[in-house]
């Protein structure tokens, strides 16, 4: 087979400059070293997925608009604290010795106040600020690790068999038990609750990406890049995994939104965030338990709206560069 | 045969998994601090008590002979123990198995309507791409991602209960208090089986083969549902199976909402309780279901796509 690979095109054009009646045929045929690199480059040049991604993700009018929004709205949580007038999220407001429960939204308190007199404005750009940073490392972890395990898994048959018996070990320890484990070993703190959700989270993303990788691992494709001594870990990062940045994206965008699901049902059974530490799951709980109250519904209807603001933000985003992405969509 | 072989194989080795699992449960159940199984009597026991409390349960033995003990029950007897703080004395499988029987109905039902609605609103949304079904679709979708489930259950629980004017509480005896619970459970599913439809159908629209298919004179629905469908569906085909037999792990939410006496929170609360026994039953059968489940979705991706082989045949590596 490698002889087809080792007429260079080079030697081939130099075919007119020997005298063809030379009997000296090793100066028309020699054997060039095998290079898997230089094998693939007769595709089309000048082509870079990330290039063409980012080409295709910026010329929709639609994902740049998302994306900018997205950038403002990191943007103000981060300030936020620092404009004039905001108030401290756990502090309790006072009107002479009674706290000032329940108050409606007014000029003074933006979005009213909660069951206990404290500022909802603030609790909610507070909570959104800890909720995202917990989201978005613990999804990036969950990706990262997810990948590479999943890649490995799915493709290599060899350790199919151990990975598969690791992951119905892992995977069945109910995450109950284990983050009841670390609350009570470490006390409940944002860093603690990133660490619970990474410490399980990726085991899904790696059996999800294993599953696609099967998919495609035996198409003919593949199939020729190994004929052709491709080395596994080049086809892995440039035959499969370009296949599944798409899904890949989508999927970690609408994980973010679970994060936020999962932090509300954490704190419903009781092992979320502290009270004094705020957040949307917190909040949202603690606005269930006034939502049939009809003068109070707005403790439940603002968090609701900013959640509702993100996830669709990042729903969109996540279309949008996952149809950047298909790299069928390219040329 | 061959696939016997590997099915034979596959079950052999996940026996040890299921050790395993029960033995790591049970030494994390044992890590979790002893206050935990006297509850809010804590305070008022004498430490005497305590102790004795502690013994008849067994829990002072070394952990090793209490490992050896439930495995020998288990193999010997086929006994899980009774339960020690959820329902005092009662055996684990009693407590259960009324509780599942709820939970897989419901299951059963709501998972049968998302997959219907689910998949066909997918195929819908790829045929009217960019079209008004699909807008429709979409909004549907992120409607149903963006509010927290939680907030959405309840609203549906108090909307609807008051304009058909019905119960709010689950009764067995009447079949109207059973349809709020099965929609509103079968709405996650339907978004996310309809995204998922779209996305892989939408991934494959402009393969050859479709090409080919409506050159040869196929109309667009055969196009759609024999051909794009049955290969989008591939990804998806690997966790029908386990969707299917976790239904009877029940849903916390919708259950403690219409007082439906059904399995969701059962191990949530067990492990509050710190029910050892209770909890390692149920650990036990949900590893087991989740075990043969992905079995079945492997055997299920390699039946609707012939090209994945999931055991070596010759040349494959």
């Amino acid at each position: 087979m490698s002889w087809i690979n080792s007429i260079d095109i080079e030697s081939r054009f130099k075919l007119n400059d020997i005298d063809l009646e030379d009997p000296n045929e090793s100066k028309l045929f020699k054997f060039i070293e095998f290079d898997p690199q230089r094998a693939e480059k007769t595709a089309a040049t000048g082509y870079s997925y990330w290039k063409s991604t980012f080409k295709l993700f910026f010329s929709k009018k639609s994902s740049r608009i998302v994306l900018s929004f997205l950038c403002l709205l990191l943007l103000f949580i981060i300030i936020q604290p620092y404009l004039p007038n905001q108030k401290d999220p756990i502090q309790i407001f006072k009107e002479g010795n009674a706290a000032i429960r329940n108050a409606k939204p007014n000029s003074e308190f933006l979005f009213g106040t909660n069951a206990i007199g404290q500022d909802l404005w603030a609790r909610i750009w507070s909570g959104t600020r800890t909720t995202l940073f917990i989201g978005i490392v613990s999804v990036t972890v969950n990706a990262v690790v997810g990948i590479i395990i999943g890649a490995i898994w799915g493709y290599v048959r060899k350790v199919d068999k151990i990975f598969t018996e690791i992951y119905n070990v892992l995977n069945n320890v109910p995450t109950t038990i284990v983050r009841m484990l670390i609350a009570y070993i470490l006390r409940p703190s944002v860093s603690t609750l990133i660490f619970a959700m990474c410490l399980t989270g990726w085991l899904g993303m790696a059996k999800w990406i294993r599953n696609l990788i099967i998919i495609v691992r035996d198409r003919e494709y593949n199939l020729a890049s190994r004929c052709l001594g491709t080395p596994t870990k080049r086809v892995i990062t440039k035959n499969l995994l370009p296949q599944l940045i798409s899904v890949i994206l989508l999927d970690s965008a609408i994980s973010i939104p679970d994060i936020i699901g999962s932090e509300v049902f954490l704190s419903y059974i009781g092992l979320g965030l502290p009270a004094s530490i705020p957040s949307l799951g917190n909040l949202i709980n603690e606005g269930r338990r006034v939502m049939m109250v009809p003068t109070q519904t707005y403790q439940i209807i603002f968090p609701s709206i900013v959640v509702a603001v993100i996830t669709i933000s990042f729903y969109a985003l996540g279309n949008a560069f996952s149809d950047a992405s298909d790299p069928r969509n390219h040329v | 045969m061959e696939l016997f072989k590997y099915i034979a194989g596959r079950l052999g080795r996940s026996l040890i998994s299921l050790v395993l699992i029960l033995i790591i449960v049970f030494l994390l159940m044992r890590l979790l601090p002893v206050e935990g199984y006297f509850g809010d009597r804590s305070d008022k026991l004498s430490d005497q008590t305590k102790q004795m409390i502690l013994k008849d349960l067994g829990l002072l033995d070394p952990v090793y002979k209490q490992v050896y003990n439930y495995f020998k029950n288990i193999i010997t007897k086929f006994d899980f123990g009774n339960s020690i703080s959820y329902y005092v004395g009662k055996p684990v499988w009693s407590i259960i198995a009324p509780k599942i029987s709820y939970s897989l109905k419901f299951g059963v039902a709501s998972l049968v309507l998302s997959l219907i609605f689910g998949v066909s609103l997918g195929i819908l949304m790829t045929m009217y791409k960019g079209k008004l079904p699909d807008t429709i679709g979409n909004g549907y979708v992120l409607f149903i991602n963006a509010v927290p489930a939680a907030v959405y259950y309840l609203f549906i629980q108090f909307l609807f209960t008051k304009l058909l004017n019905i119960g709010m509480i689950f009764d067995e005896n009447n079949p109207v208090t059973w349809i709020l619970p099965t929609i509103s459970m079968s709405l996650g599913g339907t978004a996310s089986y309809a995204m998922w439809v779209r996305r892989y159908m939408v991934d494959q629209i402009n393969q050859d083969y479709v090409k080919l298919a409506k050159a040869k004179g196929l109309n667009n629905y055969a196009v759609m549902t024999k051909h794009i469908l049955r290969n989008a569906f591939v990804p998806m085909a690997q966790n029908l199976p386990a969707s299917i037999l976790f239904t009877i792990s029940g849903s916390l939410y919708i259950e403690s909402l219409y007082s439906i006496p059904g399995t969701g929170g059962l191990l949530v609360n067990a492990i509050k309780v710190q029910d050892n026994n209770l909890v390692q039953a149920l650990v036990l059968m949900y590893a087991v279901i989740s075990v043969i489940g992905m079995l079945l979705g492997d055997i299920l991706m390699a039946v609707c796509d012939p090209r994945i082989k999931l055991y070596s045949e010759g040349g494959v590596r």
